[in-house]
């Protein structure tokens, strides 16, 4: 936690459980369009909300590889579940976009870029591994020569109500990523919930400046320490590892393992890890035409490595079998990762092995490789290439 | 701009014929199901034969045609060899073209026994003991997927045409477009035996979004791993009872769902029989 982010802990104050809907109404009266989780489909997944009533209270998530359901809580909390389907990904890098237009007219082609209003999106209820995840696609988006002007737009007017896990889901792992439970920056403001309701943690002047419009008091030390206890409920819970140790060498000198190819018997390759990722970015660009090919729009969608075509070059397809596809993903993911945008691409939300139809866990499989590194010499990292083209 | 632009002539009028072989007609409808872009297409290309849309039948040769349904008699046989010789793009549509249809369910039975259940007459009827696909007869240039087809599909294949371009019909996974539309997962959420994880995309993932599994009316995506999927669901409480007519459907003879439902089929029979 920075030093900034520790100061701001002494002044952390107190807003009632009815507080909550003066919260929304007052983001909804500055023109933010409000996402939060709701119950739909089975699942809490993450929706535009107008009502506090919407949220899914007294709603938990029990959660293991390749299972995921909803089940009652015994009390009536607002945030007492953990991460589901949906990531913040799908507003700020939408699933669909159009990033260019060209009409055919007398005068020959004109092209145009569109130009709408982002949406001015308030997030409530963002956790600390999904912080993570947007501080990394900052990186991608926005941190190097080429800006992608779709999620800029967004993010920069994103307005983030981050919530402190209370609890955790035998899929957590973001203690093993360092990026959670405890949201500690990268948020206007951070919820703590507690039986009476919730100790606010203030982020940015944009937070302070909400904040002194809700009825909140300073947070006495019994709430404080309620808030406290709730925190390390979560960090209690969180039974699941991920020994990164060396991870980036440990994976790139075992290329060959044979785990790649028993994995490769169990897994899909349908993409769904992927799409629940909340740091995944992977897209494909295409030009598609009307019937009279006088209006062409270039379209972008989200697109993943699991995907045969998603690698092919010209001259064919690179990673033509499942043993591969699997392997470039959790290479990248794990490993050159650092050496693109020097971090983990994983935040250890635990989505992609809720999420996998046959429960795949990346953290079984590196475990794996792990307790049997191949025996023969390892090959030296400076012969292999890391696979960061997949960006 | 002050004067209106001239429609631009494409810059070739394909001549397209529309051929129907063991089908229900629903994937040709498709066609006449294109609403907003019913007149764009009609523009589009020349239709010289198209018997569910006009009595006027124009002789071949023909740019394009579109076959719908699979061979199951002799005759038919035949006569795709002479749709074959008369076009220059054999484009097959739907599933029973593409994969034999709902009808190749009788490729497991005993077609005589079938003909003398139901017809009164069966020596007047000349039949194969198979339904299969279109490509185990004549060569074919491009498929489109589907029970029925996706008319933003068919769409696409014609523009694709007219324009002389490669059409654009990925071949991945359902599950893709599940996640793209925000649809959450019924397998995982629900524990309903989904096919979407080694079906064809196309549809635009509809079942999913009315809480119902995928039943994979697209046929089998690239390089499905489906014995993955149905040891998976084995495992979590599926039975093969349940399995085998999921696989065994409208693309019941898409190799790679004839070879998983026959696995299966035959693990049942084995344990049976212990």
């Amino acid at each position: 936690m920075t030093a900034a982010a520790e100061s701001t802990l002494n002044s952390e104050t107190f807003l009632p459980r009815d507080g909550l809907q003066k919260l929304i109404s007052h983001l909804s009266g500055d023109g933010f369009t409000v996402i939060g989780p709701k119950v739909d489909q089975g699942a809490i997944v993450y929706d535009e909300i107008e009502n506090a009533d919407e949220l899914p209270r007294g709603w938990t998530d029990r959660q293991e590889p390749g299972r995921y359901r909803l089940e009652r809580r015994e009390d009536d909390a607002y945030f007492g579940f953990v991460v589901g389907p949906h990531s913040w990904k799908r507003f700020l890098f939408p699933p669909r976009a159009t990033v260019a237009t060209a009409d055919r007219t007398e005068n020959g082609w004109e092209m145009a870029t569109p130009d709408e209003p982002a949406p001015r999106y308030a997030f409530l209820g963002v956790r600390a591994c999904e912080i993570a995840a947007m501080k990394i696609q900052d990186r991608i988006f926005t941190g190097g020569s080429y800006v992608d002007p779709v999620y800029q737009r967004r993010r920069e007017s994103a307005f983030i109500i981050a919530v402190n896990c209370t609890t955790a889901a035998a899929t957590c792992f973001c203690v093993s990523m360092n990026t959670g439970p405890r949201c500690g920056s990268g948020f206007d403001l951070a919820l703590t919930e507690i039986a009476e309701g919730f100790v606010i943690e203030v982020g940015s002047d944009a937070g302070s400046e909400l904040l002194a419009r809700l009825p909140v008091t300073p947070a006495t030390d019994e709430q404080l320490s309620h808030a406290d206890d709730e925190r390390q409920q979560a960090v209690n819970q969180i039974q699941r590892t991920l020994n990164t140790d060396g991870i980036r060498d440990l994976l790139l000198n075992n290329l060959e393992h044979p785990q790649w190819s028993d994995v490769a018997k169990r897994c899909l390759s349908c993409t769904n890890c992927t799409m629940v990722c909340p740091t995944c970015f992977c897209s494909t660009v295409t030009e598609v035409s009307d019937l009279t090919g006088d209006h062409v729009e270039r379209q972008r969608q989200w697109d993943s490595c699991f995907n045969i075509d998603f690698s092919y070059m010209n001259g064919g397809i690179v990673r033509d079998d499942v043993r591969s596809r699997y392997r470039q993903w959790l290479t990248h993911k794990l490993a050159s990762w650092h050496d693109q945008f020097d971090s983990s691409g994983c935040v250890g939300c635990g989505r992609c092995i809720t999420w996998c139809p046959t429960g795949i866990d990346l953290t079984a499989e590196v475990a794996a490789i792990r307790n049997a590194p191949r025996a023969k010499a390892s090959v030296a990292t400076e012969t292999v290439t890391p696979q960061e083209g997949s960006a | 701009m002050s004067t209106p632009r001239q429609p631009r002539s494409p810059s070739v009028r394909p001549r397209l014929a529309v051929f129907k072989f063991a089908s229900c007609d629903g994937c040709q409808l498709s066609l006449l199901d294109c609403e907003d872009e019913l007149l764009a297409v009609a523009g589009a290309v020349d239709i010289a034969y198209f018997l569910e849309a006009t009595s006027r039948i124009e002789p071949g040769p023909y740019d394009v045609a579109l076959v719908e349904g699979s061979i199951t008699t002799p005759h038919d046989a035949d006569r795709i060899q002479e749709v074959r010789r008369q076009s220059k793009y054999l484009i097959t549509i739907g599933a029973c073209a593409t994969a034999g249809g709902i009808q190749s369910l009788k490729n497991w039975a005993d077609h005589e026994e079938f003909l003398q259940c139901v017809y009164a007459r069966p020596e007047f009827i000349s039949t194969l003991a198979t339904s299969t696909a279109i490509a185990d007869y004549v060569p074919v240039d491009f498929e489109l997927r589907g029970c029925p087809i996706n008319r933003h599909q068919l769409v696409e294949t014609i523009g694709a045409l007219v324009h002389r371009r490669r059409p654009r019909t990925p071949r991945h996974s359902v599950c893709l477009d599940c996640k793209r539309r925000g649809t959450v997962c019924v397998e995982v959420a629900q524990g309903i035996p989904c096919l979407g994880p080694i079906t064809h995309t196309g549809c635009g993932a509809i079942c999913p979004s009315y809480d119902r599994g995928c039943y994979g009316c697209f046929g089998p995506a690239a390089q499905p791993n489906c014995n993955a999927l149905t040891d998976h669901y084995a495992v979590t409480g599926s039975s093969h009872e349940q399995l085998v007519p999921l696989l065994r459907n409208f693309n019941a003879a898409a190799p790679e769902f004839q070879a998983a439902g026959d696995r299966l089929a035959s693990a049942s029979s084995t344990e049976g029989q212990t």
